[in-house]
């Protein structure tokens, strides 16, 4: 098979219905260069690379191999010109095993014997991979049963399986330890010898480790192409964004008081009936925030469930201003004073196609604010949703507007907008700011640490460690279901914090 | 006492063909995503060209026994069309699949009588398809009647359980299909075209149903109604979550509830004084009961089920 | 995108998706050798010649109406109700029951009191498969089906038993049904067989209206169907509203029952059911699932079962043709709908649209 000397993509053009989300980019990586894709959330890296690896066609623009231009209808063309992808979202599937997995994108290289597939050559196959590039994988595991690290590990196998030699990698961190980052990075430098690499990332130290060449997209555009090493991190991340955004930080305003939210060892089960808190304890004060970090999959998102009244506690209590709310309705938890962003904004905190004033009020229709015996008082709910959508800097045509239309970062300030009018007592927010960009981020930071400043403790859950330490009074870390320790914000680092996130007991 | 049990399982197999098959079409269908509710028209649409057939050629006396296996084959086409447009309507549309199937179910119950009305007229009976007793093993006292004694495509159907099993867990083909109804998303990062996947399985699945609605019109009953089918198109679609997506699973469904079945024909004919109306609810109770135990908790279900797939629009 | 463009591509696809619907509809007529113009004709002009025919258009709107009001609450709601032909059987029950056991209580009560039961039996018959989603996630679609043919039977049953007109037994006609009700459950009648559910009908469309959108009952239960998750985060209690809307779906369909029997046939017998079940979820789709749009889609859909009843005599065409074109209009709304809301197409054809003016210019 060729190497691929050269890749270029020229003049790139794709819209999406209200959205141009790439607008004539052009990049161009050579043989065993690492080229990384940097941008905003929303700026067009992911539609990119999906044009490149023939999942989305371009409305103009084209693709051109050593020299040659290509068309890829399908994943399937550009595999068979050497492209392979890990996408930020791994695509596996969940109920087969890895053998399974990789012998899924083979197609036609499958190995058959009689009728039925040969998977005993696809695992040897899959032995061979991993022993040259140092990739442990099970392949008879099931992928649900493995964790987000060694998922990562499997679509590396599959990607070097399938014939690739070109790796494009979409956020290839996002979900890592510090720890299993420095590895990751490490292992991709190794591979530089034998591929030409492109990888996506807003983060600007691993860009520097990692790569040669970097360009920056905003908004769909290239706004700036060149060699890594010219230029500091800082100089790229103001290009990132075209203006200097600083985010707010924690200064230790305001004064911690009691304790208001106190689990103690709480015990819930997962989907698959696993134990996915394995008894728990943390307690929170009122006016401090505790960020909750941890790699993905280790309880957070049953733990807010727990708390909200969502997911049934096993055993355990959850003491909320003096009262055990553990098993109670999600209406009593609400009208006992607690506010919740909950994960997936757009299933769990809206209802999409309802309108923008209907979704304010989605909590309170029953008060005496909004109704009257069971007549609801439209008016008044028209007249507080104008004021929250100015308030809040909500941008949309009108407060009629089905909220599912809007963008990521609106949404996500109705749902703020909804809970913070509540006058809660206390805030869960689990990852608020997931794929929003840096004007957005800026402004839920600074929403919640004056909601913290007013008196409010917060739970605040994220799988970014910035986030985390930037906002957070005390950081607990959270391992396969339980707190491994609660450092204070002056004795954490992202180092010490990655080793307790893998499970090291210090 | 025992008399009445020999023949109640004696009737278990012929008359759990038609529910068998449907569920193994639905099987492939739901495997790939796809949820099929039009079964029951689908079937009512096989059972109409199933007996038109050899009734045609025969004017409804007795034909050679290469009509009736036309007649399969002709419903079979015909399912495999019905599972076609169904796929334009949910699978390129992606219109709802629960709504969507209520659609096919009325067009193609309501089709057949319409048809069945004009080119066959009241109530005709066809000859049918003949038992093959097979030697020796028929022989045996109990057990040959129970399983030896049947006709042709009894038995196909039944060796059809290990061979769907065998596509669904060790082809390619039932990679794919299970790959789309979970994760059509990594599917279709690997290079597989989910919407031609979703769309085999569809005809796959119709053409299984056609034939089933044939069984019961050539085989069972030997004429055909506007009640032959009677929901068990919806039994067939329940049987797949009784059965966990299994083949195997869904055979022992399928007994069960023909097992169930036979029950009415047992007070019918035996003169027991039992309301024969209970007796003709029990199945349909039955599915009630088992779909209430069986439901919660599903963690065998394809997780893409009902969702229709558009690679454009992330979630 | 302009306003006119985007009216103009809603017209194209609704106009495409009628075309569509009476194309499949004309090739079965074709396939059995029927006239399609006199056909449709028959179906569709025929029953508005004259007032008799109008009547009688009427009659079968009113249970279309009032079934298909109940299934728009219980499909905003979330859960699809295809039980209404078992809740009106059961309505028809409840309703003959009380008729049956107090034939002398005055009119002014017992035809309340007859309608009430007729909605607890059909509610009851909702309930069930209402309460099995919520709490343990059975298939409504499922359970709804299997519950029409046990009411179907259990119907049978009791007419041949319980029900059964003593004077059935004397002369051994065969035909299982009740005997006349008393007059004191009759509702009155305005023109020919036409009785007064019609008002019924229509004031049950308007309270349905203030339901949905004016109380924090519909608000919860619209929420409930619109975003089920989102609105068990937002402390709805999503099960219970499932349930309710099941239960006021289910009592609608025994409600449609009881004016059925109070207003056209006055004894319970096989056939009153005569699909209106099935014929609401394409009535209460084809309005929009809004009861002023299901208004006039139950008359549209009464004028086709009607005609469809004038076919065979006619035009030799079978009355399952009704079944069949219902099936096509679900089919077709479903997807027009599907269509129209994709903005991606949508955005595909304005681009295309655009490219094709700016070259003429």
């Amino acid at each position: 098979m060729d190497k691929i000397k050269s890749l270029r993509m020229e003049h790139i053009t794709k819209r999406f219905p209200g959205v141009l989300a790439s607008d004539d980019i052009s990049i161009d990586v050579g043989e065993g260069d690492v080229l990384a894709l940097v941008g905003e959330n929303g700026a067009g890296k992911t539609t990119l690379m999906n044009i490149l690896m023939g999942l989305y066609q371009p409305d103009a623009g084209s693709i051109i191999i050593n020299g040659n231009a290509v068309k890829f209808r399908g994943p399937e063309d550009a595999f068979r010109a050497g492209l392979g992808m890990v996408h930020q979202t791994y695509m596996l599937v969940p109920n087969m095993t890895v053998t399974e997995n990789i012998a899924l994108g083979m197609g036609k290289n499958l190995p058959h014997r009689g009728g039925g597939m040969d998977l005993k050559t696809v695992r040897k196959r899959i032995g061979e991979i991993s022993q040259r590039y140092g990739l442990a994988v099970n392949p008879d595991a099931y992928i649900w049963q493995l964790s987000v690290g060694e998922q990562q590990k499997v679509e590396l196998v599959k990607t070097l399986c399938l014939g690739a030699r070109f790796l494009i990698l979409d956020e290839p961190t996002s979900a890592l330890t510090p720890q299993e980052v420095d590895e990751l990075i490490a292992l991709l430098h190794r591979m530089t010898d034998e591929l030409s690499i492109i990888f996506i990332s807003h983060k600007l130290q691993e860009v520097k480790a990692l790569s040669n060449k970097v360009t920056i997209l905003r908004h769909g555009r290239v706004v700036f192409s060149g060699n890594t090493d010219d230029y500091s991190p800082q100089e790229i991340a103001a290009k990132m964004t075209g203006h200097e955004i600083v985010l707010p930080k924690n200064k230790g305003n305001g004064k911690a008081g009691d304790v208001v939210l106190s689990l103690h060892d709480v015990t819930v089960m997962s989907d698959r009936k696993t134990k996915a808190l394995d008894a728990l304890s943390l307690d929170i004060k009122a006016g401090e925030i505790v960020g909750l970090a941890g790699v993905s999959g280790n309880g957070q998102r049953e733990l807010a469930e727990a708390i909200n009244g969502l997911r049934k506690v096993e055993d355990g209590s959850i003491i909320f201003f003096g009262k055990d709310i553990a098993n109670k309705t999600p209406r009593e938890i609400i009208d006992s004073g607690m506010g919740y962003i909950p994960e997936e904004r757009n299933t769990e905190g809206i209802v999409p196609p309802f309108s923008i004033k209907e979704n304010f009020v989605l909590k309170d229709i029953s008060s005496k604010t909004f109704s009257s015996a069971v007549f609801v008082k439209g008016k008044q709910i028209d007249s507080t949703a104008e004021k929250l959508i100015k308030r809040f800097d909500v941008r949309c045509p009108g407060i009629d507007t089905a909220s599912g239309s809007l963008s990521g970062g609106n949404i996500q300030k109705v749902i703020l907008a909804r809970e913070i009018e509540r006058h809660p007592r206390f805030l869960v927010a689990v990852y608020p700011t997931r794929g929003l960009d840096m004007g957005a981020v800026e402004f839920i930071h600074a929403e919640l640490l004056k909601i913290k400043e007013s008196g409010i403790g917060i739970l605040l859950i994220s799988e970014e460690l910035d986030e985390i330490l930037d906002l957070s009074d005390r950081i607990a870390v959270i391992y396969k279901g339980s707190i491994q320790r609660v450092l204070e914000r002056s004795e954490a680092t992202p180092e010490r914090l990655g080793i307790l996130m893998a499970g090291v007991k210090e | 006492m025992l008399d009445i049990i020999t023949n109640m399982l004696s009737m278990c197999i012929p008359f759990s063909v038609a529910l068998l098959l449907a569920s193994l079409g639905e099987m492939f269908n739901q495997r790939a995503g796809v949820f099929n509710l039009g079964c029951e028209g689908v079937m009512a649409m096989g059972a109409f060209v199933g007996m038109l057939i050899p009734f045609l050629a025969g004017h409804g006396g007795a034909v050679s026994e290469w009509y009736n296996l036309l007649g399969f084959l002709v419903a079979a086409l015909l399912g495999a069309l019905f599972g076609l447009i169904f796929g334009v309507i949910t699978v390129t549309f992606r219109a709802p699949q629960g709504i969507a199937g209520i659609g096919l179910q009325m067009f193609g119950v309501g089709t057949a009588g319409t048809l069945f009305r004009h080119f066959v007229g009241g109530t005709q009976s066809i000859p049918g398809i003949s038992d093959i007793n097979i030697p020796l093993l028929s022989k045996i006292p109990v057990l040959g009647d129970i399983f030896f004694s049947h006709n042709i495509v009894a038995y196909l159907a039944y060796i059809f359980v290990p061979v769907a099993w065998y596509i669904l867990f060790k082809t390619y083909w039932g990679l794919k299909v299970r790959a789309v109804g979970t994760n059509p998303r990594a599917a279709d990062s690997m290079g597989i075209n989910v919407s031609r996947t979703r769309y085999q399985a569809l005809v796959v699945g119709g053409a299984l149903a056609g034939i089933a609605g044939a069984y019961l019109s050539i085989a069972q009953a030997k004429m055909f109604s506007d009640t032959l089918i009677s929901g068990r198109g919806f039994i067939a679609v329940a049987l797949v979550y009784f059965g966990h997506w299994h083949p195997v699973q869904i055979m022992g469904g399928a007994l069960l509830f023909t097992f169930a079945q036979t029950f009415q024909t047992v007070v019918q004919s035996m003169g027991i004084s039992f309301p024969y109306e209970l007796a003709v609810m029990l199945p349909y109770v039955l599915v009630i009961v088992v779909l209430s135990f069986t439901s919660r908790n599903q963690t065998t279900a394809p997780t893409a089920l009902g969702k229709p797939f558009n690679r454009e629009i992330r979630t | 995108m302009t306003r006119g463009f985007r009216i103009a591509f809603r017209c194209v696809i609704i106009a495409i998706a009628a075309l569509a619907a009476v194309l499949i509809a004309s090739t079965i007529l074709w396939l059995i050798g029927a006239d399609v113009s006199d056909t449709f004709f028959t179906i569709v002009i025929e029953p508005l010649s004259n007032m008799l025919h109008i009547s009688e258009v009427l009659i079968r709107a009113i249970p279309l109406c009032i079934i298909a009001l109940g299934i728009s609450v219980a499909y905003r709601s979330g859960i699809i109700n295809i039980g209404a032909e078992g809740q009106m059987a059961m309505g028809l029950l409840a309703f003959t029951g009380v008729a049956l056991a107090f034939p002398d209580v005055p009119r002014p009560l017992l035809l309340p009191l007859a309608l009430i039961a007729s909605m607890i039996g059909g509610g009851i018959w909702g309930f069930v498969p209402g309460i099995l989603k919520a709490k343990l996630n059975v298939s409504e679609l499922l359970s709804t089906v299997m519950l029409n043919y046990i009411a179907a039977q259990f119907y049978s049953l009791c007419l041949r038993t319980i029900y059964l007109d003593p004077a059935e037994q004397v002369y051994g006609t065969g035909t299982p049904q009740s005997m006349r009700l008393t007059e004191n459950v009759w509702l009155g009648r305005i023109s020919g067989r036409l009785h007064y559910g019609i008002i019924i009908a229509i004031v049950l469309a308007v309270l349905i209206y203030l339901l949905m959108w004016k109380t924090t009952m519909g608000f919860k239960m619209r929420a409930s169907g619109s975003g089920a998750r989102a609105a068990r985060y937002g402390g709805i209690s999503v099960g219970f509203w499932l349930a309710t809307s099941m239960a006021i779906s289910g009592a609608f369909a025994g409600l449609a029952g009881g004016v059925e029997l109070a207003g056209v046939h006055r004894r319970a017998i096989e056939g009153i059911t005569n699909n209106y079940g099935f014929s609401g979820v394409v009535v209460a789709l084809f309005g929009g699932l809004h009861p002023f749009g299901i208004l006039p889609a139950s008359f549209l859909f009464g004028l086709l079962i009607y005609g469809s009843t004038l076919a065979p005599s006619k035009v030799g065409v079978p009355a399952n043709i009704v079944q069949v074109m219902q099936g096509i209009i679900i089919i077709v709304i479903v997807t027009a709908q599907m269509v129209l809301s994709n903005t991606y197409l949508q955005d595909r054809v304005w681009r295309k649209y655009q490219a094709l003016t700016k070259k003429e210019a």
